[in-house]
């Protein structure tokens, strides 16, 4: 059987195809304006990719914002429900999802079968979201994939609010005109988006092993800070991107 | 479109409930009565929702409620507007909405009624919160007109006798505050018959929202959220108890006939805080669509079951207690109690909190309470962010979105 899983986020819309319970593929491109057309067009390059024809696939689950406008799609299941399914598929040890995206970030707790026990969502907020690192990347001048790099040489994290975007780019702009070194700020907005999702995470109870994903899982810099400030190891899934997609496929195949 | 629900179908709509035309009338003709008060040689008293009306319809002098005013802004959806209009004349913006939207309208007069009548005097209770005391401070400066002010001690652990008698010396200097401003006196007579009513009618709107603990329920929360008004506006009157009345046999014979709200019902939940009054139809489809009932809410409840035993008391004496003990005047550890009463009684899924912007005393602890909840009960607990009358707080695509997940939790 073949499931196809697609899932329209603010940025980028993805898609995964498991074929009889193993991933058989997955695709990656900016959702844009049009989110129905973005589905359709990361599928098609998926397909193209891997060889499957559109109709082999059994069942379409859609995910994420842009869930209901995946008009081709069977069912519409949330992101949560879908993250705690691919989180399980990856790592069926995993018992807790930090997905910090580029729009929101959310702590799921699942069991066992990655069923989600129970979750919370920052959905209001830039910040702690890969929007906040963007927003401090432009004000520094810096390019957001070295962040990473540049935080680990950090001597003292600079303090920087974690209440608001906007307050915390001034704070930042602040901070460059006293001289504060790059590294040091670097590290603080880093601080700042842990701060906020460790708390939202405590809200729920940690509950080890721990799984990150979502785009800001590739910036070594926040997995440092939240790890800390989590009290826990955090396994960087290996599709940090593609979770919400490969759980929304794996869900597919379990409607049959 | 893809869909993770039913998709609304209009023919499976349970039939609405037919005293709402007569819970309308009642509406409009008491605010004809109120805006033409004056003409009547009738006096008009604002009073908190909390408040104790009993003394007032006992003296005659109509009581009004600008909560209840704020309510009608939000559900005509003019919140928005008239908060905008007030953050414009220097009110915060973090400041209570119906409070925000009542004063706006107080000097722009556009709101679902055209403003509300002046008031002659001012009665506020702090026992619903701390912003009462300044909205009307700000009220009596505004229309020059006598306030008076009930404070009810925070109940921590329980009524203390000193509270009581506290509380009771208040209750005396409130019916002499009325004397002095209507010019007449108390009729005791009339204040225990007033009270009687009270307690009937209270009763009958417990019996009310108890037809819920069927199952299926015959009506949701929603529709207490409507059916309150009367509860709020007119307790202590004839009207009030035949108003109830009439609504429990209706709601007894939906049971009989096998009538449910939600048409295939399967999740039963329980809503906390007040309303989001701009929201209350999509919200009430969002949960029909996943089979689920909201079949109670703390917050309709708080007007009902008051008074039961009043153990040989009069009534100025069980009120004082029963006013000073409603549900957002009490420590966490009692709404605990009554939310897991309430959980096993009405045979609860799950529960869904609005952490409301507007009422602090009410949101205040709700992380925690949700805590205690799941940790002791084992009940999934959902929290949306949101506000009663203020529109720009609410984000429907994110509420959505988490009202999706937390009923795919529940059903898997
Ligand atoms: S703060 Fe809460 S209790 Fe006080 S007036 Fe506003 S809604 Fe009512």
């Amino acid at each position: 059987m073949i499931t196809a899983g697609i899932d329209i986020g603010s940025i980028t819309a993805k898609a995964a195809l498991i074929r009889d319970g193993k991933l058989a593929g997955t695709s990656l491109q900016f959702t844009g304006y049009h989110a129905a057309k973005a589905g359709n067009a990361v599928l098609e390059t998926l397909l193209d990719r891997t060889g499957i024809r559109r109709d082999d696939i059994d069942i379409i689950v859609s995910t994420g914002y842009g869930r209901n406008s995946v008009d081709f799609a069977d069912k519409a299941v949330t992101e949560i429900t879908c993250h705690g399914a691919g989180a399980h598929f990856i790592d069926p040890e995993i018992r807790f999802v930090v997905d910090v995206g580029g729009q929101d970030s959310k702590v799921i707790k699942i069991d066992g079968t990655g069923k989600v026990i129970d979750f919370a969502m920052n959905d209001k907020c830039a910040a702690g979201t890969g929007r906040f690192l963007e927003v401090m990347a432009r004000a520094l001048e810096a390019d957001l994939d070295d962040f990473g790099r540049i935080s680990a040489e950090a001597d003292a994290p600079a303090a920087i609010s974690s209440i608001c975007t906007v307050f915390a780019e001034s704070e930042v702009i602040s901070l460059i005109s006293r001289g504060e070194s790059r590294q040091n700020m670097i590290a603080g907005i880093h601080e700042s988006v842990a701060s906020r999702i460790s708390a939202m995470a405590r809200r729920v109870g940690v509950t080890p092993p721990v799984m990150m994903t979502g785009g800001v899982a590739r910036n070594q810099g926040v997995v440092r800070a939240l790890e800390s400030r989590m009290d826990a190891e955090i396994r960087v899934s290996p599709h940090a991107q593609l979770n919400g997609a490969i759980g929304a496929a794996l869900l597919a195949a379990r409607m049959q | 479109m893809a869909d993770n629900q039913k998709k609304h179908d209009p023919a499976k709509k349970a039939p609405k409930i037919q005293a709402v035309s007569r819970m309308k009338e009642i509406m409009t003709n008491y605010y004809i009565d109120a805006k033409t008060a004056r003409e009547q040689g009738k006096k008009v008293a604002w009073i908190t929702s909390g408040g104790p009306v009993e003394p007032l319809i006992a003296m005659d002098v109509i009581p009004v409620y600008p909560e209840n005013h704020g309510a009608m802004i939000g559900a005509s959806k003019m919140g928005a507007q008239l908060c905008e209009k007030a953050e414009e004349m220097g009110y915060s913006r973090d400041l209570c909405s119906y409070a925000r939207a009542d004063i706006a309208d107080s000097v722009q007069k556009t709101g679902p009624i055209g403003g509300l009548p002046e008031p002659d005097m001012l009665v506020c209770c702090n026992n619903i919160c701390g912003t009462v005391l300044k909205w009307y401070e700000t009220a009596a400066r505004y229309y020059k007109v006598p306030l008076f002010i009930l404070d009810t001690p925070f109940v921590h652990t329980e009524f203390s006798d000193s509270a009581r008698k506290y509380v009771l010396s208040q209750i005396y200097e409130y019916i002499a505050f009325l004397e002095t401003h209507c010019g007449t006196k108390m009729n005791y007579d009339r204040m225990e018959e007033v009270g009687r009513l009270s307690v009937e009618g209270t009763g009958l709107w417990q019996a009310v929202l108890d037809t819920c603990a069927h199952r299926p329920a015959p009506m949701t929360a929603f529709d207490a959220f409507f059916h309150l008004a009367l509860i709020v506006t007119l307790r202590g009157t004839r009207t009030a108890v035949d108003y109830y009345r009439q609504l429990l046999d209706e709601l007894n014979q939906r049971i009989a006939d096998g009538v449910s709200m939600v048409p295939d019902e399967k999740y039963r939940l329980l809503w906390d805080n007040l309303p989001v009054w701009y929201k209350t139809r999509w919200l009430s489809e969002k949960f029909a669509a996943h089979d689920a009932a909201l079949v109670a809410d703390t917050y309709t409840s708080a007007w009902s079951g008051m008074l039961p035993d009043m153990g040989g008391q009069t009534f100025l004496e069980a009120m004082a207690e029963t006013y000073t003990k409603v549900y957002i005047n009490i420590s966490i550890d009692r709404m605990f109690d009554i939310v897991a009463n309430m959980i096993e009684k009405y045979q609860v899924d799950g529960m869904v909190m609005h952490s409301n912007r507007s009422c602090k005393p009410y949101s205040l602890g709700q992380y925690d309470l949700r805590q205690m909840i799941m940790d002791r009960l084992g009940v999934p607990t959902l929290i949306i962010e949101a506000d009663m009358v203020d529109e720009r707080a609410f984000s429907e695509s994110q509420i959505d979105t988490r009202i999706d997940a937390f009923m795919e939790t529940l059903k898997s």
